[in-house]
C-alpha cells in the first residue's frame, strides 16, 4: 500500500506541472504568457507591462486566447474558473465557473460567444452579450453545456474560419466537427463530421486558408508524431506528415517512442505551419499546398544555444513574427521554481513557402525588447540548467495527462483489492 | 488440436451451441475506463471480410458496397441479433458489447448457428467495443437504419447518470450515425430509466416519436420483448417494460 501511495503521489506532482502558454494579440498590441497560475501581459504598443486589475488564477492556467477582434481575452485552467478580460482596460469583466478543470477555450469569430471545454469532455458556451459595464466581476456565472465527447479530455477547441463550425479534439484521437448553431444556448447537436486518422491523442488544431480557399483546411498535431491535413467539412484526411520521423532525421538523437506534437501555429492567409515537437530544440516549418492538398517539411529552425523546446507558439495576423515560449511551473529543481523563456522568429510570413528566410531574433531586437522579456520571463537571463529539466518535466506531465495507462495484470489485481464496494461487503 | 477440444467442451453436445455457463460475466462494466482493445481508426478500416466472411470473402469487388445497417448497442447474449438475422436476411448487422466474455459467447453462438444452418446467419456479427466512445470509428455519417438499446444498465445513482448509454450528448452521435428516417429503439424494465430515455429523445431536435400505428406495423417492435434474454426474463417474472421508439429527422435549415 505504501508503494502504491508513493506511486500515485509522484504522478500527481508531475501532472501539476503546467507548460507555459503564449498568446499574441491579433494586431500585436500585446502579448500574454501564462505559467502556472501566473498571467503576465505586456503592452507592446506602449512598451509597458500591464497591471491586471484582478486577483487572477489560483491554480495552473491551461489555456489563454485573444478574440479575433482583439477586444476580449480569456484565461482558464485548473482552478475551474474562466476569466474573460477586456483588453482595453485589462479588467476581468466576467468570471465563469466550471464544474471541472478547464482544458481549452475558444471565442466565436464574431466575439459574442466564449466556449470552454473541461477534462470530462463537455464544451460550454457563455453569451458575452449578457454582461454589461456594470456587472460586478464578483458575480460568477455558469456556462451552458452544448456538446460532449464521452469522457475524454478535450485538448483543443477551435471555431472554423467561417464561424459555422466548432471543432473539438480529444485524447482518444478524435476530432469532431459540429455545426455551431445560431442559438447555441440550446446545444450543438448536429455533427458535421469526424476527422479520424490519428492513432494517439490529438494535441492541437489550426487552420490554413487563403483567398482561393477562404473556408480553409484543418491541420492537427498528435501524440502519434504526425501533422495531418483535413477537409473538415467531410472529415476526409488529405495528407499526413510524419514530422517525428523528419525531426529525428534532421538532427535529433535516437529517442525512444513517438515525439508528440505540442503546438501548431499557422500564418493567416498563407501556407506556412509552425510545429512545436516534443524533444525538438527549435521549431519545424511545414509548407501547405492548398491546391495540391499536401504538407511538406520546409525546414527546421534550430535554436541550439539553449535546449530550447517551445511549449507553446503564437503569432499576430499583422506581423511576420512567430512568438515562442518554453516554460513550466512548479519545477522545484534546486532553487528554480519555474522557467519562462521567450524567443521570437522573424520571417514567419505568408510569402511563398519555398523561400522562407527566418531569423531567431536577438533579445534586444524583439518587440518590446528587454522590458518585454523582463515582464514575461520574470527575469532577463535564464539559467541554462533549467531548460533540460523543464523539457523533461513537461514531457512527463504530458504523458501522464494524455497517454492511456497500461497496468500489468498484477497491478490491476492489486488495485481491485482496494475497491470500496468489495471492502464494504467483507465487513 | 488440444486447443480445439477445450473450446468445443464449452459447447452443448446436442446442439453445438455454446453454453452460457462457460461465459459468465459481471452484469456491469465501467464505460468510463480506458479501453485497451483494438478499435478501427475509421469506419473504412473496419474488417468486413473477417466479420462477414461468406458475403465479403471471395467476391470483394461486387459486395464491397454493402455496409452495416443495424447496430445492437450492448447486445448482451445476442438474442435480438439472431432473430433479426432471419427477418432481414439481406441486411448486415452488428452487435456491440463491452464485456469480453459475453462478446466471446455471442461470437461462438453465431459461428455455431452458421455451421448448423448453412447459408444463414452470415449477415450478423459481434464486436467487443465501448459504443459510448467509438460509434464514429465504426459507422460513417448516416450509415445506420436502425439502432437498438435494449435493457441497458440503469445506473441508478445520480452521479453515475453520465454512464447511461442514452443521453442528450450521446444522442448527437447516434443522430450522426443514423440516416434520416432511421429508427432508434429503446426498452427497459426500469421505469425511471424508461422515463429518462424517453425525455432525452423527446427533447432532442433530431428525433421524433413514431406514431402508434407505425409502432404496430413495425415487426421489429414485437421482438424487443420476445427476442432478448432480458426481455424473456422480464416476461417470465410478469414485469412491465417501457419503450421509447423514435425516428431520426432532418435538422431544420440554419
Amino acid at each position: 500500500m505504501e508503494d502504491q501511495n508513493m506511486d500515485d503521489g509522484d504522478q500527481n506532482r508531475e501532472t501539476e506541472i503546467a507548460p507555459a502558454q503564449i498568446a499574441v494579440h491579433p494586431s500585436q498590441e500585446s502579448v500574454s504568457v501564462a505559467v502556472g497560475s501566473d498571467l503576465r501581459v505586456f503592452n507592446l504598443r506602449e512598451g509597458l507591462p500591464v497591471k491586471l486589475s484582478d486577483d487572477g488564477h489560483s491554480d495552473s492556467i491551461r489555456a489563454i486566447r485573444y478574440a479575433a477582434n482583439g477586444k476580449l481575452f480569456v484565461s482558464a485552467g485548473d482552478d475551474k474558473l474562466v476569466k474573460i478580460w477586456a483588453t482595453d482596460s485589462w479588467r476581468c469583466v466576467y468570471n465563469v465557473a466550471s464544474e471541472k478543470r478547464v482544458s481549452a477555450v475558444a471565442i466565436s469569430n464574431d466575439g459574442l460567444f466564449v466556449c470552454f471545454a473541461d477534462k470530462f469532455g463537455v464544451v460550454y458556451v457563455v453569451d458575452t452579450r449578457a454582461f454589461t459595464e456594470e456587472t460586478p466581476t464578483s458575480i460568477i456565472k455558469k456556462g451552458v453545456p452544448i456538446l460532449s465527447h464521452y469522457c475524454s479530455i478535450i485538448t483543443s477547441l477551435e471555431f472554423s474560419p467561417d464561424g459555422r463550425f466548432i471543432i473539438t479534439a480529444d485524447r482518444d484521437s478524435k476530432i469532431r466537427v459540429t455545426v455551431f448553431p445560431q442559438n447555441s444556448l440550446n446545444g450543438a447537436h448536429e455533427i458535421q463530421s469526424f476527422c479520424l486518422g490519428h492513432t494517439e491523442f490529438v494535441s492541437c488544431l489550426a487552420f490554413v486558408c487563403n483567398q482561393e480557399y477562404p473556408q480553409g483546411f484543418l491541420v492537427s498535431g498528435s501524440g502519434d508524431s504526425t501533422v495531418r491535413l483535413w477537409d473538415f467539412s467531410s472529415g476526409s484526411l488529405l495528407d499526413t506528415c510524419d514530422v517525428g520521423a523528419e525531426a529525428a532525421f534532421a538532427d535529433r538523437k535516437e529517442e525512444e517512442g513517438l515525439l508528440p506534437i505540442t503546438d501548431l501555429c499557422t500564418v493567416q492567409d498563407g501556407s506556412l505551419v509552425a510545429v512545436a515537437i516534443q524533444s525538438l530544440t527549435g521549431i519545424m516549418l511545414l509548407g501547405c499546398d492548398l491546391s495540391k492538398r499536401n504538407l511538406s517539411v520546409v525546414k527546421v529552425v534550430s535554436i541550439a544555444e539553449e535546449t530550447y523546446i517551445p511549449t507553446s507558439i503564437g503569432s499576430a495576423s499583422t506581423a511576420e513574427l512567430l512568438w515562442m515560449v518554453m516554460g513550466a511551473s512548479s519545477l522545484n529543481i534546486s532553487d528554480i521554481k519555474s522557467l519562462v523563456r521567450i524567443r521570437v522568429l522573424s520571417g514567419f510570413s505568408k510569402c511563398n513557402a519555398a523561400s522562407v528566410e527566418t531569423l531567431v531574433l536577438e533579445d534586444k531586437d524583439t518587440p518590446g525588447g528587454e522590458q518585454m522579456l523582463q515582464t514575461l520571463q520574470g527575469k532577463l537571463s535564464v539559467e541554462k540548467e533549467a531548460f533540460s529539466s523543464a523539457a523533461e518535466a513537461v514531457k512527463n506531465s504530458m504523458r501522464n495527462l494524455l497517454i492511456k495507462k497500461q497496468y500489468s495484470a498484477e497491478r490491476r489485481d492489486f488495485r481491485k483489492r482496494g475497491r470500496n464496494d468489495i471492502k464494504n461487503k467483507a465487513k | 488440436m488440444g486447443h480445439e477440444s477445450t473450446v468445443m467442451s464449452t459447447h452443448s453436445k446436442s446442439t453445438g451451441l455454446p453454453r452460457k455457463r462457460f461465459y459468465r460475466a459481471r452484469a456491469h462494466s465501467n464505460p468510463l475506463s480506458d479501453s485497451h482493445f483494438p478499435v478501427p481508426i475509421a469506419p473504412s478500416q473496419f474488417d468486413y471480410a473477417s466479420h462477414y466472411p461468406q458475403i465479403f470473402g471471395e467476391t470483394v469487388e461486387t459486395s464491397c458496397q454493402r455496409k452495416i445497417e443495424f447496430a445492437d448497442i450492448g447486445c448482451g447474449f445476442g438474442g435480438l441479433l439472431i432473430s433479426l438475422a432471419t427477418l432481414f436476411p439481406e441486411t448486415l448487422m452488428i452487435g456491440m458489447e463491452l464485456r469480453d466474455k459475453v462478446t466471446e459467447y455471442v461470437k461462438e453462438r453465431i459461428l455455431a448457428l452458421r455451421t448448423g444452418n448453412p447459408g444463414q446467419y452470415q449477415n450478423i456479427s459481434v464486436v467487443r467495443t465501448n459504443s459510448m466512445k467509438y460509434i464514429p470509428n465504426y459507422f460513417e455519417k448516416g450509415q445506420l437504419k436502425k439502432m437498438f438499446f435494449l435493457f441497458p444498465d440503469p445506473h441508478f445513482k445520480e452521479k453515475n447518470h453520465r454512464r447511461r448509454v442514452i443521453s442528450t450528448y450521446l444522442l448527437d452521435e447516434y443522430a450522426y450515425a443514423l440516416a434520416v428516417g432511421g429508427i432508434i429503439y429503446t426498452i427497459t424494465d426500469v421505469e425511471e430509466l424508461g422515463e429518462w430515455m424517453k425525455s432525452c429523445l423527446e427533447s432532442h431536435p433530431m428525433f421524433e416519436a413514431l406514431t402508434s400505428q407505425e409502432l404496430e406495423d413495425d415487426p421489429v417492435v414485437k421482438l424487443l420483448t420476445t427476442a432478448t434474454e432480458e426481455g424473456q426474463k422480464v416476461a417470465r417474472n410478469g414485469g412491465k417494460t417501457y419503450q421509447a421508439i423514435f425516428r431520426r429527422i432532418a435538422q431544420p435549415a440554419h
